[in-house]
């Protein structure tokens, strides 16, 4: 990655102007920024926008798209909030050097395969809220980015009471997953997440749906959901896994995801 | 003893916790050239022409080299005794690239990002070649990777390149297959190694300069500065006399700088441009273009009666040198040399095979140096004949193991390179490591697995181990101490601290011979111009060989300060009692301290400098010993799996200093399990390392494995300064088998390829399952 | 591009690239306890602090530092001391290179959190990575440090 240019504006506007310009992007955190193969003219730093505060309300969380991941684990109520399950992906991230500089927002818009946050917060059923574009859901853009250049803001999770959990497979403590999962219940309803299938994480609908239909969780009833989430989301093998161990992993961490998030009391 | 056996903490921790100034990247002229290598993006290649017209027009840029830079002279880049075992095969640059990041081209420039932009610049018009990326497929391939008349073996290794064949051996005791005939039970394995990286922490460094005497002066991160200058004036043909190399500080090597790698191209820069320059090699340098492990297939086949007792021992093993044949036969032959005669019982035992030229980045040397993958083959092999002859596997250990007071043919028959030493275990321990070993892990409630769960299960497995302590008659330390004013010392090694600790327990092993405490005891190592010379810090040679050069100089600086003090007290020699402080006229009030005498020595009367000098070469190499032990929880439904608890019981004889020495065990350990369970080394189908920085090959954190316990046994090898045998590498053999047999007895499928990862144990329990 | 930081105390004025990381500013600035090891954020020698927090200066763009303040470990050589000592209790020193990173995460981690378990202290210190020791030896000697060294 090749900085031309580096500027941190003080307005949202004159970002956003910047932005236009035909090799212009933005630096969040820029843990990973040397992973690009790019070259930015200008860098648009965000620094300068206040977007790196945590505001809490009694519906939701407010999280700005500049705080850094260790914000997130160490804030007050957030750290702890729907079983700590942020925390608890967020703390599988690389080492605390590293989460004290890579954000929430560098973190969504890289929309990186390999992310221990993005389960749990496509789980959480995020929303994003753009400069100019307005809210949109995380599932929708890590679907499908929208083509204009836009400035996240801040991502919103809607407060919700549940019990949620964040299971994933790796080769070491700080290597990225292999795979990874994320069952909440709210009520009686689940969600299930699932992501570094290598490709970015996916909302598995179907069994969702089927979870949600189901009027007891019996073994099978969970079996057979494990089995719908292998069947309707797609792996890939790379240097990390195979297809089919990735496939393996999904059903047993789907399982025991649910089992985890049903059998025990809900807060 | 005062010194020796204490945890003295290092002499370097708090300076080097403080972050003072001492590595090479430290220490290279604020002003140097950034020098920055062009690499090749094929396996196999001619090059056709290079064009570096436009490079050199870019602002900032001092030089570019190429191969017409250089007269071609084939060297072996491996830091090793002269004449060296390893091929030369190797030109500081050629116009045919054999590995996607061989070296093409050189560049200095003032910046950094100058020479990143002056490589862009360079254009090269490559002939594709083709390349050969299995080493089942080297030997005897149509592709010849090594074609040119020069190379060359330096006395007979079994080199044959013509047939991709960088070394080769062979040696039978006994007749092998007459005695398979006869044995009851046999069974027959084949087990492949990867090519583990080193992964120190201090990326290969080095910097050069011209000194004011116009001599060139090469500071590098090196295990062998008396071996990197030798082969700096072979490849570049300047008097070894016009060349001095300094090793400071070293990051971590662990085999990993036992070998040449800017040293070459920092110093033809500085010969250029009259400059100071310095190259630091990026991570995926250190990955992809210095060199691994030497990844292995090993083939095992063994015969035993029915009531367990092994009677034939036969290890086949190919092994892939990459493109260049830095320390090919030599780790080849450990693979056997320190395997087979933990077995001294057999009838007859055999071992052979090649070592052959592949397009991938070069094999080397790294702690274990085939030790570590011959015990994976034959400890796993073991366990197998063990399992078929429905014996336990401790039981069948102890009736076949090597003991004290023993020996093997084997140890007279091979030595690294060239025929080996006989010698008896005059001080073998194994018996007890074993018997501790399986008491601390509680084998006996735990062999072979408990159920936990449902889905988990966990087990036990074991092996043992040897290494050496040096290579008899070939590796040599020195020493030299020289006494002071005011009565302290500099102890001058060429012994190479790279991190181990080696100073500070050769400051402990001088403290003891001269009665005195470690701080009195000022080490420098090493430098080509100022410390005697050493081999290096390899082949865990530096407790045993240069510890008892330390040794003997200061034995020998105690008796010239006794002598010195007879003169100054007008008494015979014998008639002084030296106590490291005070010189007394025994039986009598009459003393003098050793500050005074030291002072008049240089000021006052009879002045002299007392310097006091040895060498040692070992006419054995002692191994050390040891058990390894691990207790493992396998998840059977995921397949990954923990290693719960790892013991180790060593015997290293005397431990000089047993903090640092248990540290380098569990060190080794740790390193040993990378290589079982996480680092797995990956390439592209086009021949490129996709494992090539620290996000794709995976070293263990300090999570991973949390409970490694070890201990020493009371040991004392009388050769040995105070009683010690080496302990740096012993600490990384045991953990591929341990974890191979442990995996085999949670869950019944032998897995028989490095690492063992989560998916593999998954695999295997599946497949059970279809 | 220049940018103000503020280094152990001092303020300093450096030019730097755009996009130059941290690291290599402080090292051209001879700032040498800070090391390099693997230019992808996975090791943790480069740890300096920011503003009191650690972070990995090789990830870390210069002109994003414009304003704050860096310390590295000559700025708690009385805490490295200490850590020092607890260290060559253990021999668990080894070659030295990753150790003052380490010491400014330890020293930051002992202001962050109380009385950390193990488990704690190993996933706060997951991103230091070292070769040589095997870890064991080094826990003993964090754990004797965070056990004596409260604030």
């Amino acid at each position: 990655m090749k900085i031309k240019a580096y500027t941190m504006p003080n307005d949202l506007e004159e970002a956003y102007q910047l932005l236009q310009e035909e090799d212009a992007g933005i630096i969040a955190g820029g843990a990973w920024l040397k992973l690009l193969p790019k070259t930015l003219a200008p860098a648009i730093d965000l620094s300068g926008l206040k977007l790196d505060t945590i505001n809490e309300t009694e519906e939701n969380y407010t999280i700005g798209s500049m705080v850094t991941l260790r914000q997130i684990e160490t804030h007050g109520s957030l750290q702890t909030y729907m079983s700590g399950v942020l925390q608890e992906a967020i703390s599988h991230i690389m080492g605390v050097p590293i989460r004290n500089i890579a954000t929430i927002g560098g973190t969504v818009a890289g929309r990186y395969g390999f992310s221990d946050l993005l389960t749990p917060l496509l789980a959480l059923k995020a929303n994003l809220v753009f400069y100019k574009k307005g809210q949109m859901t995380l599932e929708s853009f890590l679907k499908e980015p929208p083509k204009e250049k836009d400035i996240l803001l801040e991502v919103i999770i809607k407060k919700e009471y549940g019990k949620a959990n964040y299971t994933t497979v790796k080769k070491t403590a700080n290597d990225f997953p292999i795979l990874n999962v994320s069952v909440m219940k709210i009520g009686s309803h689940f969600r299930v997440a699932v992501g570094a299938r290598p490709s970015v994480a996916t909302l598995a609908t179907k069994t969702m749906t089927y979870l949600n239909e189901s009027k007891t969780l019996t073994e099978e009833v969970i079996e057979e959901a494990a089995r719908i989430a292998v069947e309707e989301i797609k792996f890939g093998s790379n240097a990390r896994g195979s297809k089919a161990y990735r496939a393996q992993l999904c059903k047993v961490l789907v399982e025991r995801g649910i089992k985890e998030v049903a059998y025990e009391n809900t807060n | 003893m005062k010194c020796v056996n204490h945890n003295t903490g290092s002499i370097d921790g708090k300076g080097l916790m403080l972050g003072r100034s001492a590595y090479t990247n430290d220490l290279a002229d604020p002003n140097a050239l950034t020098v920055k290598v062009l690499r090749s993006p094929h396996p196999h290649a001619k090059i056709r022409n290079i064009d570096i017209r436009k490079a050199l027009l870019l602002e900032g840029v001092e030089c570019v080299l190429t191969y017409k830079d250089f007269k071609r002279i084939p060297v072996t880049r491996a830091g090793q005794g002269y004449p060296e075992p390893s091929p030369h095969d190797k030109f500081v640059l050629d116009s045919v690239v054999r590995y996607v990041g061989d070296d093409v081209a050189i560049v200095a420039a003032e910046t950094e990002a100058i020479a990143s932009r002056a490589l862009e610049l360079i254009h090269v018009d490559y002939e594709i070649l083709e390349p050969i990326l299995d080493f089942e497929k080297a030997y005897e391939n149509e592709s010849i990777i090594h074609p040119e008349p020069e190379i060359h073996e330096m006395f007979p290794i079994g080199f044959e390149p013509q047939k991709n064949v960088a070394a080769s051996y062979h040696m039978e005791i006994g007749s092998v297959d007459e005695i398979l005939k006869h044995c009851d039970v046999t069974v027959s394995t084949s087990h492949y190694t990867q090519a583990q990286a080193h992964v120190m922490m201090e990326p290969h460094t080095a910097n050069a300069r011209l000194d004011f005497q116009d001599r060139l002066v090469i500071y590098s991160s090196t295990q062998t500065p008396f071996h990197a200058r030798r082969i700096v004036s072979q490849a570049l043909e300047i008097p070894m006399s016009r060349i001095r190399v300094i090793k400071p500080r070293i990051g971590g090597g662990f085999g990993g700088k036992q070998c040449l790698h800017g040293e070459f191209f920092v110093a033809a820069v500085t010969l250029k441009t009259k400059k100071p320059c310095k190259l630091v090699y990026t991570r995926k340098e250190v990955f992809e273009s210095s060199y691994s492990r030497h990844p292995m297939r090993i083939d095992v086949t063994l015969g035993s009666t029915k009531d367990g007792k092994l009677k034939a021992l036969d290890v086949k093993v190919l092994s892939d040198t990459g493109a260049y044949g830095e320390h090919a036969l030599t780790v080849f032959m450990v693979a056997g040399a320190k395997t087979l005669p933990l077995y001294n019982k057999v009838e007859a035992v055999r071992f052979g095979g090649r070592v052959v030229y592949t397009n991938h980045t070069p094999g080397g040397a790294f702690r274990g140096y085939g030790a570590i993958q011959g015990n994976f083959a034959v400890e796993s092999a073991v366990d197998q004949l063990c399992e078929k002859l429905g014996m336990d596997p401790i039981k069948f250990r102890q009736n076949n193991m090597i003991a004290e007071g023993e020996t093997s043919p084997v140890f007279a028959k091979m030595g690294e390179g060239t025929e080996g030493t006989a010698m008896n275990m005059d001080s073998c321990k194994l018996d007890y490591c074993v018997n501790r070993g399986m008491e601390l892990i509680g084998w006996k409630d735990k062999y072979p697995r408990k159920t936990i769960s449902k889905t988990k299960v966990r087990s036990v497995g074991m092996c043992l181990a040897m290494q050496g302590s040096g290579i008899p008659y070939i590796d040599m330390g020195s020493a030299i101490i020289k006494l002071n004013d005011t009565g302290f010392y500099n102890l001058m090694v060429g012994a190479t601290d790279i991190g181990q600790g080696s100073d500070t327990i050769l400051a402990q092993i001088a403290a003891e011979s001269l009665k005195t405490t470690i701080d009195k005891i000022i080490v420098y190592s090493s430098d080509s111009d100022l410390t005697p010379f050493d081999t290096g810090a390899y082949a865990s040679s530096t407790t045993y060989v240069s510890g008892n050069a330390v040794k003997k100089a200061a034995d020998q600086m105690l008796e010239m300060i006794v002598e010195e003090g007879a003169k100054a007290l007008k008494v015979r020699p014998e008639d002084i009692h030296f106590d490291g402080d005070v010189l007394t006229v025994k039986e009598t009030d009459t003393s003098m301290t050793l500050e005074s005498l030291s002072n008049r020595l240089f000021y006052n009367e009879d002045q002299k400098q007392l310097v006091a000098t040895h060498s040692y070469v070992g006419t054995k190499s002692p191994p050390p010993f040891m058990a390894g032990f691990a207790e493992v929880e396998v998840d059977l439904e995921t397949g990954a799996f923990k290693v719960l608890d790892y013991v180790a019981v060593v015997d290293c004889g005397t431990t000089i200093n047993p903090s640092l020495a248990k540290v380098q065990v569990e060190g080794g350990i740790l390193q040993g399990l990378g290589m079982a369970m996480f680092e797995e080394v990956i390439y592209n189908k086009n021949g490129s390392l996709i494992t090539n920085n620290l996000m794709n090959y995976r070293i263990p954190t300090r999570k991973e494995v949390t409970n490694i316990r070890v201990e020493f046994a009371d040991s004392y090898e009388a050769s040995g300064p105070y009683g010690a045998k080496s302990v740096g590498e012993i600490g990384i053999d045991t953990p591929p088998a341990v974890i191979a047999n442990a995996i085999y007895n949670a869950i019944g499928v032998r897995i028989n390829s490095l690492p063992i990862t989560s998916e593999k144990v998954w695999a295997a329990i599946h497949s059970k399952e279809i | 591009m220049k940018i103000q930081i503020k280094v152990n105390g001092k303020i300093k004025t450096f030019e730097v690239e755009p996009d130059e990381y941290l690291v290599d500013t402080l090292r051209k600035h001879h700032y040498y306890s800070v090391k390099k090891g693997c230019d992808t954020s996975s090791c943790g020698v480069c740890t300096v602090l920011l503003d009191g927090k650690p972070i990995a200066s090789c990830s870390y763009l210069s002109v994003k530092a414009n304003g704050h303040a860096v310390t590295t470990v000559e700025a708690i050589e009385e805490e490295a001391t200490y850590l020092a000592e607890l260290f060559g209790k253990e021999g668990a020193d080894q070659c030295g290179f990753c150790n003052p990173g380490l010491a400014l995460t330890v020293y930051a981690m002992k202001k962050e959190l109380a009385n950390p378990t193990d488990e704690d202290i190993r996933d706060y210190l997951v991103g230091n990575l070292c070769r040589c020791s095997g870890y064991v030896s080094q826990h003993r000697a964090i754990k004797a440090y965070m056990e004596v060294r409260k604030l």
